[in-house]
């Protein structure tokens, strides 16, 4: 999947660029929060908003094998 | 975006990065062992450890254990008496001799029930006190806070400079691309972005709140010339104290003040915390949020009554509230791996930006804008 994004020829809009990462930013926000206001579930929403942006790195790092 | 003020976002991002990514590294290092500050502590046995008694028994009160403290050390006193949060079982005293520098100190760890010294824990040497002055003032103390300071606000500007650069580098490419079949750099500059905008938040949020802990000292100040000053005028003036009053009768003073809430720390006479004659008793609630926050009361240390409480101006509760931001640790365990993994990834996003700077083509950045600008002619005339 990597292969196909230098080739791309259409510009994208700023809105096409920062789609993706504003949602990231906006769900690492809310992770930020939650467990600074409430303990359990809000703890364990923290966590999950808090590993998306790690997950991303993980998803997107390039790989030897093709 | 135009290619002129891609050219001056480059500029703001490349200065303000180049004069702070060496101390950020460093801030990076040594703050990845001080998110497990606690753990270290207790795998290396600085924390005591209450033993079982055979029976339930109630606290013996504070007033056995600060004299207990006075009689171990008689030409030191005592400055301040902690409780900890995550251990009911254990206060701690901090002492000083009246000479020494603000931050040579001695903490004695009693058991809360019996009253008994159960250790002397040691904060001023060791690795952990190595990596933690280093990280708040580089061995400096205050200029060298304030410079750390200065280093994350312009750390904050490379943030937000570079997240503006991240459009035009990326108009053309997927989110999350790395070039693979590229030269290094290109590969390195897509990591950079792409780590950089995904972390930006995180980065944002812990480089500001460190910002603000650099700030701790004048704030403190602050509030000792303003809201403490309000709440004692009429002490002003008066000489010290030669003796000071019971704390237990201070603290049941204290809390019958400020119902539902329990004691955090107690600062003595003539700590920054107090004047020279209050024993400021920092009460906090036992809510998530609230327990971060303090409520301080000022009680008479001579005949332990209520002087005066009022809730904390917004410039203390925004420090107060900074430190859990900041420290990670508000979340238990998996929040703090989830700080030491961004951490990681900050060391990466610098560590690759410095190396962008040091592999650039002669001139690179002009050829780079040049072709940016020749993109927008294109687009223009179409």
């Amino acid at each position: 999947m990597a292969a196909d994004g230098s080739s791309r020829r259409a510009r994208l809009t700023l809105r096409q660029v920062f789609a993706a990462p504003l949602a990231i930013a906006v769900l690492s926000g809310v992770g930020l929060t939650s467990a600074l206001l409430g303990d359990d579930i809000w703890d364990v929403l923290s966590w999950l908003a808090l590993a998306v942006p790690v997950a991303v790195i993980l998803w997107y790092w390039p790989r030897r094998s093709a | 975006m135009r290619a002129r003020t891609i050219k001056i976002w480059h500029l703001v991002h490349k200065w303000t990065s180049l004069v702070c990514t060496l101390f950020l590294l460093m801030l990076c290092v040594t703050g990845l062992p001080l998110i497990f500050y606690e753990e270290i502590d207790e795998l290396t046995g600085n924390v005591p450890v209450p033993p079982a008694l055979a029976a339930a028994a109630p606290s013996v009160g504070v007033d056995p254990i600060v004299a207990e403290a006075r009689r171990l050390y008689p030409a030191e006193q005592v400055k301040y008496v902690v409780w900890d949060d995550h251990a009911p079982d254990l206060i701690y005293t901090s002492l000083q001799r009246p000479d020494s520098a603000p931050d040579e100190f001695r903490v004695l760890a009693f058991d809360a029930r019996t009253g008994n010294l159960l250790q002397e824990p040691e904060y001023n040497s060791g690795f952990m006190y190595v990596m933690f002055t280093l990280h708040v003032e580089l061995f400096a103390g205050l200029p060298g806070m304030l410079f750390l300071g200065f280093m994350g606000l312009l750390f904050v500007a490379s943030i937000v400079s570079g997240t503006a650069l991240y459009a035009p580098f990326m108009r053309k490419l997927a989110f999350g691309t790395v070039r693979r079949d590229r030269a290094p750099r290109a590969r390195w500059l897509d990591l950079h972005n792409l780590l950089g905008v995904v972390t930006v938040t995180w980065a944002l949020v812990v480089g500001v709140t460190g910002v603000i802990n650099t700030w701790a000292d004048l704030v403190l100040a602050v509030w000792r010339n303003d809201q403490l000053a309000e709440m004692t005028a009429p002490y002003q003036g008066k000489p010290p104290l030669a003796h000071l009053g019971s704390l237990d009768a201070a603290l049941a003073n204290a809390r019958a003040a400020v119902p539902g809430m329990s004691p955090s720390f107690v600062a003595f006479p003539g700590t920054d915390f107090s004047t020279s004659h209050h024993y400021m008793v920092a009460m906090h609630g036992d809510a998530p949020l609230t327990s971060h926050l303090i409520k301080p009361v000022l009680i008479d240390a001579g005949t332990g009554m209520l002087t005066d409480t009022r809730d904390l101006p917004w410039y203390v509760a925004t420090l107060l509230i900074s430190q859990p931001l900041h420290f990670g640790d508000y979340g238990g365990m998996p929040l703090k791996i989830l700080w030491a993994l961004l951490d990681i990834v900050t060391i990466v996003v610098l560590g690759s930006g410095l190396y962008l700077w040091l592999a650039r083509r002669h001139s690179s950045i002009e050829l780079e804008i040049a072709e940016l600008e020749r993109a927008e002619v294109r687009l223009a005339a179409q």
